[in-house]
């Protein structure tokens, strides 16, 4: 029979549970984005820890319990026009721990970088029950080893995370989204490039099927269509780009395979070798960060025969776990004798 | 400031350890006392000690060949780039070997196509940016060492700048690194959009001073170069207010490149120094913006709003190079204002804007109970302080009461919700503050990651942590090392 999960109400509680526990956990909070093979052991549900700590909108702060709703996060930094640049995807249920956990991100991870880039500080509990603070509350701080960075994307096998300290930022005045048609997503790859290569400060840049490239300026009024004004310059070379209509940027924050049985792949690449990655894989999902990031649906259990490549490729929804290429064998020791470390028990092989 | 004992073993062996680096890396090692002497301190000159020896390797394969025979023989190893820490950071012990960079400067590749350069790490700063200059590209992160400085010390240290505001810290523009571990093992980590499977150990390694391996080669974002940028001065009767100005700014949803803050004493010394015709005023802001002209125009539209509601003493906009070159000249030569009025003393810490009003009548309050001056310039848009303490380096136990004045700064800095050090490190400078800052949890916490990456502790070891707490690690080491012996 499966343990029923553990829901503790605070921080003590949750230290508690992890020093009692006596078989691996599985740390979630909505339980939203579980990666193929994790989940297996006794939950540790977070969601007992919620609440604001502390919001600066004039410093840029906000301090926040792990288990709190990103959902309610989003809402209430849009009241004073703030938000989280990194744009992770609004799945209903999801947790800001879950988030951070996940080293999520969205299209602007181009200019604003990822969760880790937001991320000023946390507080998490190890595999022994000890509570343990790093970072802070302000944005600039060296004082000692960054392990805001090590378990933001940790995905709950170093510790639990409780508090998260984030940089917000201002939501932009204005936002326009070029389209332009492109044949296949190979065939977007050199507009977007041009679009980035130049003083544009775009914050998106991406591949939709049916949609073609896709690239996003915000800013003040004024400036963005200035800068409208000569992106359009710069790509008539790659076609006549017109103005989106809609708000595409939600379908790349969530790619849709469209078949619940297929896997989905995600890959990392350099923008150019995206061409001959695609060349190799049937018509992704979605395509973004100019190139580098490639999200595409596969038979269930087939591993895709890629070329060499700088980057990785991971099964994100699955059966099976699959990394390719793999790992770095030294890279992999590492990560190893941290787990070892911070879990000496193996409280968080739940995580597999 | 206390540093262990050498380890007398090590020092036993100096001649044979010596002669085994020459054989590692022929013709790099330097061992003569007269030259390694110009390794014997930082920027943070104030501390001073030659290594045994000094290696200046050609490859990452000789990297790895010192540090393989390093950790076999147990000898204490300490990374270098350029020297200019203001921590201590790069510092030597008298057993120690110091590893510089200062032979690796390739740029080994350039990719506009993937907004990417890849260069050997002790390549500098600037030189990263002039690499890429001509494609259109820059790279963001500009301590203001530049020059100097290299690419491995800045991700030694998450090395920040002037334009942080808006690109980040060396952290948020660094996609990956080769880099040799103490026991000569090479490994890749990052990769593009700085992203590997596993944890984020590229994301661990920035910042950690020269702890867990030594870098040699460095994948860097570059970013297209702005249209152009044009700062605004602002000056103002009261530090309180130019405080407020700053939040205001920030509140309205403006993200300009640079917010600088400087207080009286400092606009005083620099116009002394510089004359770069700075109003007579208690605080000044200069603000500055990037974009094509009528982009610039538009968000310094926005600025002079806020900032008249709060009645400045000026508002001064530039409207030409010379006019924005000189109204950058004052804080660009503030260090070396400070330098023309005597010894000082630079610190780092950061604190939550909010508090700077708190923080400045602090400050004041401590400068008048140790009789030592203080002028301040910030980065007032992220809170990352540099308060300069002037001394007397002739005057005995001067250096030492404005050591201790700094450390209260600092303390306060913690106090209010901050920390530190904001971007030069802990060091050897700060590492027996972390006490402050710190729970033995937290450090331990830490400390275990260096168990992972360097279990002998060997690379730069007496740093960061503060002696006590790193003491039974450190030592361990030695226990060992006899036993091995024996
Ligand atoms: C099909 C799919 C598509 C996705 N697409 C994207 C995308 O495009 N961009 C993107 O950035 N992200 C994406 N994600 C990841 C997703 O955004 C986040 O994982 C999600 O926001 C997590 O919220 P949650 O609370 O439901 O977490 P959960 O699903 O409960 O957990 C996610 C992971 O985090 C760990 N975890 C949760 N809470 C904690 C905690 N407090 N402490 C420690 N570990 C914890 C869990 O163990 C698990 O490994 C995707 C995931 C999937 C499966
Ligand atoms: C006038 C002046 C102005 C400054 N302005 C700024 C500023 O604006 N912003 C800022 O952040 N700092 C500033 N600094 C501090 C200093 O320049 C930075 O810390 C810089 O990054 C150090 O680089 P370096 O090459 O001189 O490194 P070093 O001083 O040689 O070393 C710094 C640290 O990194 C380690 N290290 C060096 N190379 C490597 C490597 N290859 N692999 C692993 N570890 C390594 C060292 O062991 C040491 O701990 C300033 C210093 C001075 C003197």
């Amino acid at each position: 029979m499966r343990d029923l999960p553990m829901r503790p109400d605070g921080e003590a509680a949750l230290a508690e549970a992890i020093r009692s526990a006596r078989a691996p956990l599985s740390v979630t909070g909505g339980g939203t984005r579980l990666e193929p093979g994790e989940g297996q052991g006794a939950r540790l549900d977070t969601r007992g820890l919620t609440g604001v700590t502390l919001y600066e909108p004039e410093a840029l702060t906000l301090v926040v319990a792990a288990g709190t709703p990103l959902a309610s996060i989003v809402d209430i930094l849009a009241a004073e026009g703030q938000m989280l640049a990194f744009e992770p995807p609004a799945s209903p249920g999801s947790t800001i721990g879950g988030v951070a956990a996940a080293n999520a991100s969205g299209p602007r991870r181009l200019q604003a970088g990822a969760a880790r880039d937001a991320l000023i500080g946390l507080r998490f509990i190890d595999g022994q029950g000890n509570v343990v603070r790093n970072g802070g509350r302000v944005m600039k701080n060296v004082t000692g080893y960054d392990l805001v960075k090590l378990m933001a994307g940790s995905r709950g096998r170093l510790g639990v995370l409780t508090e998260l300290a984030f940089r917000t930022a201002p939501i932009p005045q204005s936002r326009l989204t070029l389209c332009l048609p492109a044949r296949d997503a190979a065939a977007a790859i050199p507009a977007l490039t041009a679009a980035l290569g130049g003083p544009f400060d775009v914050s998106g840049a991406a591949w939709l099927p049916g949609r073609g490239a896709l690239i996003r300026l915000e800013g003040l009024e004024g400036s963005v269509r200035l800068r409208a004004e000569s992106l359009r310059k710069t790509l008539a070379p790659f076609g006549d780009p017109g103005d989106a209509q809609d708000d595409p940027w939600p379908l790349l924050r969530c790619p849709n395979t469209h078949d619940p049985q297929a896997d989905l792949w995600r890959i990392i690449c350099r923008p150019s070798q995206a061409a001959a990655l695609l060349a190799a894989l049937p018509e992704p999902c979605s395509l973004d960060w100019g190139g580098a990031l490639i999200h595409v649906a596969l038979p269930a259990g087939e591993l895709p025969q890629l070329p060499r490549f700088s980057g990785h490729a991971r099964r994100i929804r699955g059966a099976q776990p699959a990394i390719l290429p793999a790992p770095d064998p030294v890279a992999a020791r590492l990560d190893a004798g941290l787990r070892a470390r911070f879990d000496p028990r193996g409280i968080f092989q739940g995580a597999p | 400031m206390e540093m262990p004992e050498p380890d007398a073993a090590v020092l036993a062996r100096r001649d044979a350890i010596v002669a085994a680096l020459r054989d590692a890396a022929p013709g790099a090692v330097i061992d003569d006392p007269a030259e390694t002497r110009a390794y014997e301190c930082d920027a943070l000159a104030a501390y001073r000690c030659p290594p045994m020896a000094v290696v200046l390797p050609r490859s990452t394969a000789e990297v790895a060949a010192v540090l393989r025979l390093c950790h076999d023989e147990r000898v204490p190893v300490v990374p270098r780039g350029a020297g200019t820490s203001l921590a201590g950071g790069s510092m030597p012990t008298a057993d120690a070997v110091v590893v510089g960079l200062a032979r690796l400067t390739e740029v080994l590749e350039i990719s506009p196509e993937d907004r990417l350069v890849r260069v050997q790490a002790g390549r500098t700063n600037l030189s990263v940016s002039g690499a890429v200059d001509g494609l259109g590209f820059f790279y963001a992160p500009d301590p203001s060492s530049q020059l100097a400085c290299a690419i491995g010390g800045n991700i030694g240290m998450n090395s920040g700048g002037a334009h942080c505001l808006k690109y980040g810290v060396t952290t948020n523009n660094l996609l990956g690194v080769t880099m040799v571990l103490m026991d000569g093992t090479v490994v890749e980590l990052g990769g593009p959009m700085g992203e590997a499977p596993g944890f984020d150990l590229l994301g661990v390694v920035c910042g950690s001073e020269g702890q867990l391996g030594i870098v040699t080669e460095a994948t860097l974002r570059i970013l297209p170069k702005p249209a152009g940028a044009r700062p605004v001065l602002v000056a103002f009767d009261s530090s309180e207010v130019a405080g407020a100005c700053v939040a205001a700014i920030i509140r309205a949803g403006i993200l300009p490149v640079a917010i600088e803050f400087m207080d009286r004493p400092c606009i005083r010394a620099t116009e002394d120094h510089a004359r770069a015709g700075y109003p007579d005023c208690e605080a000044l802001l200069i603000v500055e913006v990037e974009g094509t002209p009528p982009e610039i125009d538009e968000q310094l539209a926005l600025i002079r709003e806020i900032a008249l509601s709060f009645h400045p003493v000026e508002f001064r906009e530039s409207r030409s190079e010379e006019e924005s070159r000189r109204i950058w000249l004052g804080r660009k030569s503030a260090f070396g204002a400070m330098g023309q009025l005597g010894d000082y003393i630079c610190l780092d810490g950061t604190i939550p804007v909010s508090a700077l009003p708190e923080v400045l009548a602090g400050i004041g309050d401590l400068s008048r109970r140790y009789g030592l001056g203080v002028a301040n310039v910030f980065h007032a848009g992220d809170g990352n302080m540099h308060p300069l303490i002037l001394y007397d380096a002739n005057a005995p136990g001067d250096l030492e009461r404005a050591e201790a004045f700094g450390a209260d700064i600092l303390r306060l800095c913690v106090k209010v919700g901050g920390c530190l050090t904001g971007e030069h490190g802990v060091g050897i400078e700060k590492r027996d503050l972390m006490h402050d800052q710190f729970t033995p949890i937290d450090m331990e916490a830490q400390m275990r990651v260096k168990d992972v990456f360097d279990p002998h502790w060997l690379l730069n070891a007496a740093k960061v942590f503060p002696l006590d707490i790193s003491a039974s690690r450190r030592e361990a080491r030695r226990d060992a090392g006899s036993a091995d012996a024996a």
